[in-house]
């Protein structure tokens, strides 16, 4: 092993953060920009990645089989997103109420049902080693990269192709922006956003399933340090676009890092404020892209917030 | 996040506020004699593998003594929240023997409540009751230091980096010692051994947990122990990095049993049972109760597979010595990573010495700073 790699262990700390941390911002911020460029916005997606989590790590317990968690995830988020997306077709119903009340569900419910599944050890998620070519352990345990971190990339992709380009990414930008317009073309908007809903609450649920069991890699009460609402935050600090939702998800995971990583080679005061760079970083880079006229270009027009 | 839905929470304001009034002249329900209800506090779940965990197998001891009533409330926040859950057990189920177990309980939540419920007896986990402070409360700890020290012989056998690593949640007076007392015991094998501590700032935070622990791996650290309330995820994390573990709080050796050298745990069985029974039959119990391993109130985890023969012989003589009490892991002349000195030439920290638990610096060869 050569131990030694200096100051080089911060960017190389930062990377392996990255690609580690990212992955729940990933799929929950996917997910909200989906439900969020049909009008709806889903504040209950804390919830949601906390069930899912346990969902997740229990049936993967229960079954040995990891991919089984992730499924029974995703389904249990859809169910989430379903019950969302129904209550708030009702009429005068508000959707951020709806979502904050189903957060507090998502995570009782998950304290409640996780209680037997705190001590058992579930099958891990596959990994893919990408840092073969270095000898430096250090860089090889960063590029240990997760298959739902690809995934969910490619996703990104795939989401931002399908937005622009596809019947069905037109049918979501048209009842995001316009239900009148939506009901003038024989579209009935309530129906595309319970299912808008449905699915990031299913992306939502695979974020949870990455936490439990990949990485932290175990389910226990404070599985999510709050990833659900930064992620719903990440939505508009990416302009409800999926590719930038992929580069804010890596920008987070990074600033995570650099705490941990600053302590190790030294810079040991001051990690209190090391811990709170996500945070700053938000506010600078929402400062720094803001303008007068432009503030909230991108937001779908029927969101309860621009309306 | 859930803290304020508590089914406590919502039975002390709901049901307090409608029947204050009536209540009011017989809020204490009456008890039959020789009954006891006893109230456990946890800052966390009760199965974290750690220390809400420890404190909860010691309940469930005293839950099987006879005319004993447990009552246990977990996930209760260092906050005004503490307050109410005393409150309420005090009021609504009639405990009249209170373990509100985190360290953040004690000043100002204990000191607080205590006064206007003088019948009641407040026992904390850690906290530093001194002369002056309400009579009815007594704090009640174990030297665990001793174990992190043990546990720093077996990491001192084990690592070739000569690189250890520690991560700690908040930097307190008993973490302090720990980090201290893992690093002490290893440099008691190999003084060129240094140890790496990375504070995570939260008693449970799983993620930031991972990152410390791989950013200890990512420095060299090849042994890695922890003080958080939750210890699994250190533990798993540091053996998919390939790194030996030392355990702390309860046995986590079934994480990783090859990987798994030895570990401190605690063992408050053997403190509840006697407060308990000291408590029915009446008699006082101490407002200052210290124990360690010669006590039976802290234990070591069976020795691992990776231990070394050498190992295993230096722990078994230092623990043998530890037993026989007297035994001083900060002894002059040591110097604290800063260069101040701690401890002159002959001068030496007995585990029972007081002045330990207010300690606030970290010892030359901790690479790691308490602010």
């Amino acid at each position: 092993m050569s131990g030694e790699i200096g100051l080089w262990a911060v960017p190389i700390a930062m990377l392996g953060g990255a690609i580690r941390v990212s992955t729940p911002f990933l799929f929950v911020s996917l997910g909200e920009v989906i439900t969020e460029r049909s009008g709806r916005i889903n504040l209950g997606l804390e919830g949601t990645l906390v069930f899912g989590a346990m969902a997740g790590y229990a049936l993967a317990f229960m079954t040995g089989s990891a991919w089984i968690g992730v499924l029974a995830a995703a389904v249990a988020g859809s169910v989430f997103g379903l019950v969302h997306g129904l209550l708030c077709s009702l009429p005068k119903v508000n959707d951020i109420a709806i979502g904050i009340a189903l957060m507090l569900l998502g995570t009782g419910l998950a304290f409640f049902f996780g209680k037997p599944f705190i001590q058992p050890v579930a099958p891990d998620l596959p990994s893919i080693n990408l840092g073969w070519w270095s000898d430096l352990p250090q860089v090889q345990a960063a590029l240990r990269v997760n298959v739902l971190f690809l995934i969910g990339a490619a996703l990104a992709l795939a989401l931002a192709w399908m937005l622009r380009r596809t019947r069905v990414g037109l049918t979501l930008r048209v009842v995001g922006d316009s239900s009148d317009a939506a009901r003038a073309l024989g579209i009935r908007p309530a129906r595309v956003r319970i299912l808008a809903t449905a699915f990031g609450g299913a992306l939502a649920g695979i974020g949870g399933a990455y936490l439990s069991l990949f990485y932290p890699g175990s389910w226990n009460e404070g599985i999510s340090s709050g990833q659900g609402l930064i992620a719903v935050a990440l939505v508009i600090f990416a302009r409800w676009s999926p590719v930038n939702c992929f580069f804010a998800a890596l920008l987070f995971g990074a600033a995570g890092a650099l705490g941990p990583a600053l302590q190790s080679v030294g810079v040991t005061s001051g990690y209190y404020l090391f811990y709170a760079a996500p945070f700053v970083l938000t506010l600078v880079v929402l400062i720094a892209s803001s303008s007068k006229s432009g503030a909230l270009t991108g937001a779908p027009r029927e969101l309860s917030i621009t309306k | 996040m859930a803290e304020f839905l508590t089914r406590r929470r919502f039975l002390s304001t709901t049901a307090g506020m409608a029947g204050a009034a009536a209540l009011g002249g017989l809020a204490m329900p009456a008890r039959a004699s020789g009954s006891l209800t006893v109230g456990f506090i946890y800052v966390g779940p009760r199965d974290d593998y750690g220390y809400n965990q420890a404190h909860a197998e010691a309940a469930a001891v005293v839950k099987a003594m006879e005319g004993v009533t447990v009552i246990e409330e977990e996930n209760v926040a260092e906050t005004q929240d503490v307050q109410q859950t005393m409150e309420s057990m005090i009021n609504f189920d009639g405990a009249t023997l209170l373990f509100p177990t985190s360290f953040g309980y004690f000043d100002p939540h204990i000191l607080k409540v205590a006064p206007a419920n003088p019948d009641v007896r407040f026992e904390h986990c850690g906290g530093l009751w001194s002369e002056g402070m309400p009579t009815n409360t007594g704090s009640y700890f174990g030297y665990i230091g001793m174990g992190q020290y043990l546990n720093g012989i077996a990491a001192g056998h084990a690592t070739k980096t000569k690189k250890i690593g520690f991560v700690a949640a908040k930097p307190i007076p008993q973490v302090l010692l720990n980090i201290n007392s893992f690093l002490l015991g290893a440099r008691s094998v190999d003084p060129t051994i240094t140890c790496q501590v990375i504070f995570t700032g939260e008693w449970s935070m799983a993620v930031k947990e991972a990152e410390a622990t791989n950013a200890l791996a990512d420095a060299g650290a090849d042994v890695i122990t922890c003080h958080v309330d939750g210890p699994k995820v250190v533990m798993e994390t540091a053996a998919s990095r390939d790194c030996f573990i030392c355990g702390y709080h309860a046995n986590q050796s079934e994480l990783a049993p090859e990987k798994y050298l030895t570990g401190a745990e605690w063992n408050w069985a053997t403190v509840y049972t006697d407060m308990v029974k000291k408590t029915m039959a009446g008699e006082p119990i101490d407002n200052f109760v210290r124990g360690g391993l010669a006590e039976g109130f802290i234990k070591m985890s069976p020795l691992g597979p990776a231990v070394s023969d050498a190992a295993r012989k230096q722990f078994e003589d230092t623990n043998a010595k530890i037993m026989a009490g007297g035994y001083a892991v900060i002894s002059g002349p040591m110097k604290d990573n800063a260069g101040n000195v701690i401890a002159k030439e002959g001068e030496a920290f007995e585990e029972t010495d007081v002045a330990l638990e207010s300690m606030n610096y970290l010892v030359e060869g901790v690479i790691g700073s308490t602010s």
